[in-house]
């Protein structure tokens, strides 16, 4: 699979670290509260594991070291869209 | 109904009257309308052995098995077919051993060749620290009487001279064997069970895609196919790589994500390789078909996948492990190469369980160790679905176990599925 990275331009796949679907961005935040441990649960092991176009989180290791959001669709493995994971996350309000 | 009994004396007859005789090995069927005791969804090996189990060990045969395609069209028909049980944590290692030894058994069982062939299977240990913990491994194994050996490097030379003992890289220092590990012909372990099952009564119905669960009052009363509703008292899901795709129509998420593993084949050779060999340093398992082809795998392509093919970077990979072992492979040459949809768990441990929708069971999350189990998930999830209770071996399989802390991590890398 080639990436194209927004900066960078076309690169291998094999040059990434994969992560997984961007719901692992939405780590809960209220830890404190007592629906804390259900919220903790859903977010570490629950998955919506789709089988069509996902969103998720490869990381540049062997390149710029950038965090990117790739659009792919798991059926036919065709990457759709790539962007920077920190604008994406910034878009959802939270910090980087 | 298919009563045919295979033996040698049937070939010879056979033979003699110009093979007239041979009857279809199991009896394609469509569904009944008034509905079943029990549906399977899943017509791979695991769904095939639960009914076959459901039927002789319960006595319960008015059971279907739905298949979306035909049976073994799956990942039974697509695995690289090593059995063992030489897993280390309590969880597991009853259970791979009951497996074991129902696979010493099942052609007799079965009346049907499936062509086990307990070879033996050797884990090649490349550091000190390695050996420590496959120790630690063999002595879980001897608990649980399934055996192993602890080989030094000298007699694993002695056995394999074509080993690369002194790679600079990772040096091969000894071994941990199980020899009642081995192969079976993948496909004859559908067709044996299949055989099995319906020769008691079961109905084996293919083509016919479950599309959804007809559920009242949380209670499931049967699931809707391309073939039209069918009704049941009881549904057990059974879908290996679709796991996710099913159960979120009865509106259940799981601990699972889909990953596509590839497997290999090289060109007929003569015999090289009596044995399963494994690289400890990368992941490399290999041995020979009886056709002579070498047969070997390695790891996950790492991304979600729900397609049946894989990319060529881990095609490198799993050659490199190869190479790194038995240099000898870089002279044959691939014949096929093919990729199967795993789902992989949280822990790469799988389920064996009841759900939150009554009447509704799952069996799942098998990883690349799935096939190994086809027998004692079976046996298992049959026991389950006849009483209610787990089968004393198969009490870890639950789908709740994350939230209870309880997980059965083999490899102890946490919740991320691509690294089981
Ligand atoms: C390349 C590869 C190598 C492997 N190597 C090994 C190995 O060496 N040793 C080992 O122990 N394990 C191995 N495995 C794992 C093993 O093959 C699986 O864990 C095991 O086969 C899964 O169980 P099954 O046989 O029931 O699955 P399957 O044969 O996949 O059965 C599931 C069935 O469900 C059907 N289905 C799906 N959705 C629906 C629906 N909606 N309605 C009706 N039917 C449906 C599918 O068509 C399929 O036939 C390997 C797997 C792969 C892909």
């Amino acid at each position: 699979m080639i990436i194209n990275h927004p900066l960078l331009g076309p690169r291998d796949s094999e040059e990434f670290v994969y992560l997984g679907s961007t719901d692992l961005i939405d780590r809960p935040t209220n830890w404190e509260k007592s629906a804390a441990a259900e919220d903790f649960y859903q977010y570490q092991y629950i998955r919506e594991n789709i089988a069509g176009d996902i969103q998720e989180l490869w990381y540049h290791e062997q390149g710029d070291q950038s965090w990117l959001i790739v659009t792919r669709n798991t059926l036919t493995h065709e990457i759709k869209n790539v962007e920077f994971a920190q604008d994406f996350s910034r878009a959802k309000g939270r910090g980087k | 109904m298919s009563k045919t009994h295979y033996s040698a004396f049937k070939v010879l007859k056979e033979a003699l009257t110009g093979h007239k005789g041979w009857e279809p090995t199991w009896r394609d069927a469509e569904p009944k309308a008034d509905g079943y005791d029990v549906i399977i969804v899943g017509g791979g090996g695991h769904g095939l052995a639960t009914a076959y189990y459901l039927a002789k060990n319960h006595g319960i045969t008015n059971v279907a098995v739905l298949e979306r395609g035909w049976i073994g069209s799956g990942n039974v028909g697509r695995n690289t077919t090593i059995i063992r049980s030489n897993y280390l944590l309590p969880g597991n290692e009853p259970f791979y051993e009951l497996s074991l030894q129902l696979w010493e058994n099942l052609e007799q069982d079965l009346n049907y060749n499936a062509m086990i062939s307990q070879r033996g299977i050797m884990n090649l240990i490349h550091s000190d620290a390695q050996r420590d913990a496959f120790i630690r491994r063999g002595n879980s194994m001897l608990f649980a009487d399934a055996g192993c050996e602890y080989l030094e490097a000298k007699e694993v030379k002695e056995r394999y001279p074509f080993l690369d003992m002194n790679n600079a890289r990772f040096p091969i220092k000894a071994a941990l064997a199980q020899p009642r590990g081995g192969t079976v012909r993948h496909d004859a372990v559908a067709w044996g069970y299949a055989r099995g099952a319906s020769d008691l009564g079961v109905d084996i119905i293919q083509n016919c895609e479950v599309t959804g669960f007809n559920i009242e009052n949380g209670k499931c009363l049967g699931v809707q196919t391309t073939k039209g509703d069918i009704k049941a008292n009881r549904v057990g899901v059974c879908v290996a790589g679709s796991s996710s795709r099913v159960m979120e129509k009865a509106g259940i998420k799981l601990p699972i994500e889909s990953h596509v593993l590839q497997a290999f084949v090289t060109e007929g050779l003569k015999p090289v390789l009596d044995n399963v060999i494994t690289f400890g340093a990368g992941h490399f398992y290999c041995s020979q078909s009886d056709k002579g082809g070498l047969v070997f795998g390695g790891d996950l392509d790492s991304y979600n996948s729900y397609a049946q093919r894989g990319n060529l970077p881990v095609v490198e990979d799993v050659c490199s492990g190869g190479m790194a072992i038995m240099p000898m492979i870089g002279r044959a040459r691939l014949l096929r190469m093919w990729g199967g949809v795993m789902d992989m768990s949280m822990d790469g441990s799988p389920f064996i369980d009841s759900t939150e929708v009554k009447e509704l069971f799952f069996n799942g999350g098998w990883c690349y160790g799935g096939f190994k189990a086809t027998p004692a998930s079976g046996y298992c999830y049959a026991h389950l679905l006849a009483t209610d209770v787990p089968h004393e071996v198969a009490t870890a399989y639950r789908l709740d176990r994350f939230r209870r802390g309880a997980m059965i991590d083999e490899k102890g890398v946490g919740p991320q599925p691509n690294l089981h």
